[in-house]
């Protein structure tokens, strides 16, 4: 019986206890920056976009949402022709963000995407791409990987020392 | 005041008070049982989600009218309507103010004893119509439970009855004059509230119908205005023993300065936010937990109750 009365009083305390329901929509619960929620392709800290389309976010993708066609500048820079996501089918599992060598493509806090209309799910690059660098600040693949693009000759990369010419090791 | 329009006033008055009880409770059930789990209730429609019960009505009262086609039929829409025709009866004995009451019965307690004991009838007969093993027996532990705190709940009574010398509720509240009969029969009443949990077989004794045990109990098969019905039968319950309560035990309608009205209508609701206290905080005991309970200790404690009460009655002379 005392158990009982001891239960009954532990509950009539929760009377002024703070309630925990986050009262949405009116207040937004908080979301740390690795929370996946929707897509976004970002560009270099030069302005330049990442995506050098590998592919291999394709690749990774467990239900096949995203499509891409690769291209190139006269620059030797590779960039996607069209990046498409659909994101009816994405199940925002962030294998993609795993995959990408470039940081280019990352997954955002925001989740508030709803459409009436299926095919406005689909987000095109222009839907994609943003302005700015997403979570990673300081990442410019290009400055790191050793191809000779436009602008960067083989050997002026960080970390990197110019190629040896082998003709001057001749005995 | 012509006293025929005046009866007629108080009839309305008491009914349209119970159904709105009953219908108030169901925003106030889930608020309050937020309220000590920590969340909100029913917030979103209308201010405090008092709307929350036209919309609950509205849906329900839209939901397809199936009758199971291996059920019988009269019986089966019939139970519900018993149910909750037998506890509104009982409404009609209860002394809302010195002198106001539907009906002045001079037996108005075993009335009410006698609508109890005919509501189960209400929820045998849903269970046997459904003919679903299931509801059957959740229907049978169901009677069983509720005719065995039947037993109790008259016994512990008997003690209110001996002190106040009548059965007429109006004078049992009338001989609570200087002591309230909380205090002089405190067993009686702990044994009466636990018996009136389990005639309105709410929390913890809702063996009957809790939604993991047996499917659903004897309302398995029940859906729509049928299930509401089942279910603004048991709320009016709930309505029905905190007002009896607060009758019996409490001095009714009396108490200073307020209004007896007042009085009453703040008692009840008391005793009601204590029943959804009780939901809110006790676990189910299991079916022979629960009549080992009544049997082997509710009845001593009444039986004991009224032997201490007769002896102190002659004692004093």
């Amino acid at each position: 019986m005392l158990s009982i009365l001891r239960t009954v009083r532990e509950v009539l305390r929760h009377t002024f206890a703070r309630r925990e329901t986050i009262q949405y929509p009116e207040e937004k619960p908080y979301l740390a920056p690795r929370f996946r929620g929707r897509i976004i392709l970002s560009r270099d800290p030069d302005g330049q976009e990442r995506c050098v389309a590998c592919y291999l976010c394709s690749a990774a993708c467990p239900v096949d949402c995203i499509a891409l066609q690769a291209a190139q500048t006269e620059d030797g820079r590779r960039y996607p022709a069209f990046f498409r996501i659909n994101f009816s089918r994405c199940i925002l599992c962030g294998f993609c963000e795993e995959a990408c060598p470039t940081l280019a493509i990352q997954l955002t806090p925001d989740y508030e995407m709803c459409e009436y209309d299926r095919s406005k799910l689909v987000y095109e690059k222009e839907d994609l791409l943003i302005s700015g660098p997403g979570k990673y600040p300081d990442y410019n693949f290009y400055k790191v990987a050793g191809l000779a693009v436009g602008g960067k000759d083989k050997g002026q990369a960080e970390n990197e020392a110019p190629p040896v010419d082998v003709r001057t090791l001749l005995p | 005041m012509n006293p025929i329009v005046k009866q007629l006033i108080v009839i309305v008055a008491v009914f349209g008070g119970a159904m709105s009880a009953s219908a108030g409770l169901i925003w106030l059930e889930r608020r309050m049982l937020s309220l000590w789990q920590d969340r909100y209730g029913p917030n979103r429609v209308g201010p405090f989600g008092l709307l929350q019960v036209v919309a609950d009505m509205i849906k329900i009262f839209f939901k397809e009218d199936w009758i199971p086609p291996f059920a019988d039929r009269v019986v089966f829409v019939v139970a519900p309507a018993l149910l909750t025709a037998s506890v509104l009866m009982s409404f009609a004995v209860l002394p809302v103010a010195p002198g106001i009451a539907v009906s002045d019965l001079n037996v108005g307690l075993l009335f009410f004893l006698g609508m109890s004991s005919l509501g189960v009838y209400g929820i045998a007969l849903g269970g046997w119509a459904s003919n679903n093993k299931y509801a059957l027996l959740g229907a049978i532990r169901a009677t069983a439970q509720m005719l065995s705190y039947e037993v109790f709940m008259g016994l512990a009574l008997m003690g209110v009855v001996m002190l106040s010398g009548s059965f007429n509720l109006g004078e049992i509240v009338a001989a609570q004059e200087k002591m309230w009969f909380c205090v002089t029969q405190f067993p009686a009443m702990v044994v009466f509230i636990i018996a009136g949990f389990a005639e309105t077989h709410r929390m913890p004794f809702d063996l009957p119908e809790a939604e993991s045990e047996l499917i659903a109990g004897f309302h398995t098969e029940y859906s729509g205005i049928k299930f509401g019905l089942f279910f603004v039968g048991e709320y009016l319950g709930v309505a029905l023993i905190s007002a009896m309560i607060a009758t019996l035990f409490f001095g009714g309608w009396q108490g200073p300065w307020l209004p007896p009205i007042v009085w009453f209508l703040g008692k009840t609701f008391v005793f009601i936010c204590g029943f959804i206290l009780i939901r809110a905080s006790l676990p189910r005991p299991r079916y022979d937990q629960l009549m080992a309970f009544g049997w082997k200790v509710l009845l001593p404690v009444a039986l004991l109750n009224l032997l201490a009460t007769g002896a102190i009655m002659l004692a004093k002379g």
